[in-house]
């Protein structure tokens, strides 16, 4: 008995031991991967031609552009017969598990669509390929893109990590059955100001939007603001650290600045009183009626609210004018541009995103190439006349303004703000999901009506430095 | 063959050792264990002491490295409000939950053992639990919702105001539990079921002859001789409560929410174990947690062992 429980186990010591070698196996792989400039200071030496095709895998997450993104790997492969381009996409909330998950492990993508959110973990993790070299070697002009987009993408050491693809920013969409009954127009909005203590006359504007179930409106004394049919403002979806489609055109049009150096600042302003007066202006809207309850938006999303026809305006990026024009918006909708605040113009984040390379790329060269083709006018064109989002290089961009008007859609309430310089970038931090983490319950106690905005963007702001700083 | 072994087994317990395993019946028997024994060691034991290893490092899972960092994610974890916040809304999750699923399934075993004995009625009491976890949560959310959800339709004919089932912080927690209270009652009672079979009718029969009510036989005779069954499906029924994750993930998540949420009302400890590995990439501080919970999870397990007296029945 002794004898065979002790062969039992020596044998599950070495089952132990043979997994344990396994993962060990992962780590060296790992540990060679680390030095992150290593394969790309090899890398730009002139490639031999391979012998056999090279399959390069991309990721991207918006289904919606998958076709025209195809167009641009068939264009490019048949320029470049020794390289294959396999698409793959995947949802939003699946494309970062996957992602991650393709890092752990040692695989994932070739190239990948990034975010600005994501990448500078990305950076600190030593997973992304630094493009300089090949910038360099191919005399890739950056000076290309919208003035912002291209530097959005290189840290603090001065490496870049992606090359811009496209940007997005900030517009209201409204409801043209609900706007045309009350007697309110696009130009109404357009002309519109507003500020966070009594909203100015763009409150008014969605006060006269919002209707009681007796059909009283929201600019009348009867207006019975625990029984609302229809909402002035829609509100697009939980509002989290950056508020990108709720609250961060309102905030930044009063001049309010998310960090203190952006990118890479190590100091947010989580308690400046501007944010926590914009906050505010939507906890009483909500309170008062005039705006979707945050608890009627966090479950199945604003747009589905806004699409139901409970909402009559609602702030929204420009990545979405398919959705609102597409089929399962079953109204026609135009576009304003968002409201002048008291620093005397409109504000709009500024986001782009860009194509990075996965450091356990086998075949870098291939991945540049790709890259460099999706960064170009070849490729942008394409994305233009798709028309779903607005590409990088400002030509390609003028295509997709072009292709909306030719379908009879103004899109200028987006582009409005590229051209009169009213664009604020998208926060940039080392720890943006931690921040999000602390600011989105936040906000949500405060537009519950359980928190007071100022007290509780205070504490919010120690919490956050506190990580900022360490 | 389990007869033969039995009696002596009663008498002599030291007996069962020496004839087995001098007969080679090890031998044979390693090769039948060995499937199992190395699916175990690949995917429990060894994952398991990885993880208690990594706990003492601070992992960065993208770059999928760590350096040994001693006992400071253990001490952080002595100062993190929030893992006690979790245990706590994890507790009243499980209490709410479990209460309701054993007295429904308690209920629902009683009556399907005094009126029916159909297959097909127990096939339907699977039904739910025959479900992924993922699409019973995203149903729910679609019947539940505030504005569009079926349920607040039927409330309203009644005069109701519609119900934020999962975005009122104090609503959201017992919506979940009564989700998947739902979704497990039916397989519970199967298992209360099957051990009500193995109450002798003799019993019934000789309490009915006392003038034993319905009421009486349930109390003084099914309950108490139904304990070690109960304490195995108890046992099994928190354990499982206590790591629910994916209903509330998904649930909470929705389409504009975030996990968890509203204000963190609903963030379980399991997902504050998620949100450290792969949100904040700090999986050295969330093997840490699990680290807890494993030990939490030994030490409730434990304590109901003892206190139901599982190994003993009072049929003996």
């Amino acid at each position: 008995m002794r004898k065979t429980l002790w062969r039992l186990v020596a044998a599950s010591i070495a089952v132990t031991l043979v997994a344990a070698a396994c993962g060990g196996d992962d780590d060296d792989g790992g540990a060679v991967q680390q030095p992150a400039d290593e394969p790309a200071a090899a890398a730009p030496e002139p490639a031999e031609a391979p012998a056999e095709a090279v399959t390069i895998e991309y990721w991207l997450w918006d289904g919606n552009q998958q076709p025209y993104y195809e167009q641009c790997a068939t264009d490019f492969e048949a320029a470049n017969p020794a390289i294959d381009v396999e698409i793959v996409q995947f949802g939003w909330g699946d494309y970062w598990t996957n992602v991650t998950a393709g890092f752990a492990s040692g695989s994932g993508p070739d190239v990948f669509t990034d975010h600005l959110a994501r990448y500078p973990e990305f950076v600190a993790s030593g997973v992304l390929v630094p493009l300089n070299d090949f910038v360099a070697r191919d005399g890739v002009d950056t000076g290309a893109y919208f003035p912002g987009l291209a530097e959005l993408w290189v840290d603090n050491n001065g490496n870049r990590y992606g090359l811009p693809k496209d940007f997005d920013t900030i517009a209201l969409v409204m409801n043209s059955d609900i706007i045309g009954e009350a007697g309110v127009t696009a130009a109404d909005f357009a002309a519109a100001e507003w500020n966070p203590d009594d909203g100015g006359s763009f409150q008014q504007l969605i006060m006269q939007l919002s209707v009681d179930a007796n059909g009283n409106r929201g600019d009348s004394a009867d207006f019975d603001s625990g029984n609302v049919e229809v909402y002035g403002l829609g509100l697009e979806g939980n509002f989290g650290a950056f508020g990108q489609t709720t609250f961060s055109a309102f905030a930044g049009s009063t001049g309010f600045s998310f960090l203190d150096v952006n990118p890479f600042g190590d100091s947010a302003n989580y308690d400046d009183p501007r944010l926590a007066a914009t906050i505010d202006w939507f906890a009483r809207m909500i309170d008062e009626g005039y705006a979707v309850p945050i608890e009627d938006v966090e479950s199945l999303g604003g747009t589905t609210v806004f699409q139901n026809g409970s909402a009559a305006v609602m702030a929204d990026g420009s990545w979405k004018i398919g959705t609102y024009l597409g089929a399962d918006t079953p109204f026609p909708v135009e576009f304003a541009p968002v409201p002048v605040g008291p620093s005397g113009s409109r504000a709009s984040m500024f986001n782009g995103l860009a194509d990075s390379i996965n450091v356990n790329s086998d075949h870098q060269e291939e991945a540049w190439q790709w890259v460099k083709h999706l960064a170009s006018p070849a490729c942008q064109d394409i994305i233009g006349e798709g028309a779903v989002v607005f590409p990088a290089i400002p030509s390609s961009a003028d295509i997709a303004v072009a292709s909306h008007e030719a379908n009879g859609v103004d899109v200028s309430a987006f582009t409005v703000h590229v051209d009169e310089g009213t664009t604020f970038l998208f926060p940039i931090t080392d720890s943006a999901s931690q921040i999000e983490a602390i600011v989105g319950p936040a906000m949500q106690e405060i537009l519950r009506g359980q928190a007071d905005a100022a007290d509780r963007l205070a504490q919010v702001a120690g919490d956050v430095n506190s990580i900022l700083g360490s | 063959m389990t007869v033969a072994v039995e009696p002596p087994l009663k008498r002599r317990p030291q007996s069962w050792l020496r004839p087995v395993s001098l007969h080679g019946g090890w031998r044979s028997a390693i090769w039948f264990l060995l499937p199992a024994l190395i699916g175990f060691v690949a995917f429990y034991l060894y994952p398991a002491l990885r993880g208690v290893y990594i706990s003492f490092t601070d992992w960065n899972l993208i770059a999928n490295r760590g350096d040994w960092v001693g006992t400071d994610n253990y001490e952080r974890l002595l100062d993190d409000r929030q893992v006690w916040e979790s245990l706590k809304i994890t507790f009243r999750y499980t209490v709410i939950n479990i209460a309701s699923q054993t007295v429904l399934a308690v209920a629902i075993a009683v009556l399907m053992d005094r009126l029916t004995k159909s297959v097909m009625i127990r096939g339907i009491l699977l039904f739910p639990w025959l479900i992924p976890n993922v699409i019973v949560a995203l149903l729910w959310v679609w019947m539940l919702d505030g504005n569009l959800g079926i349920v607040n339709e039927f409330l309203g004919w009644f005069g109701m105001e519609p119900v934020r089932f999962f975005t009122d912080t104090d609503k959201v927690i017992p919506t979940l539990a009564g989700i998947n209270t739902w979704r497990h009652m039916g397989y519970t009672a199967l298992l209360i079921f099957a051990g009500l079979q193995t109450i002798p009718k003799s019993l019934y029969e000789a309490a009915a002859l006392d003038g034993a009510t319905e009421r009486q036989m349930f109390k003084d005779v099914t309950i108490p001789l139904l304990r070690p069954i109960l304490a195995l499906v108890l046992v099994i029924t928190i354990v499982g409560s206590l790591q629910v994750f994916d209903t509330v993930f998904v649930a909470t998540g929705g389409f504009g929410g975030q996990p968890g949420g509203p204000a963190n009302a609903s963030r379980v400890i399991y997902l504050y174990i998620y949100q450290n590995a792969f949100d904040f990439n700090q999986l050295g501080y969330a093997a840490t947690v699990s680290v807890l919970l494993v030990v939490i999870l030994l030490a409730i397990t434990f304590l109901q062992l003892k206190l139901l007296r599982a190994g003993e029945s009072d049929l003996a």
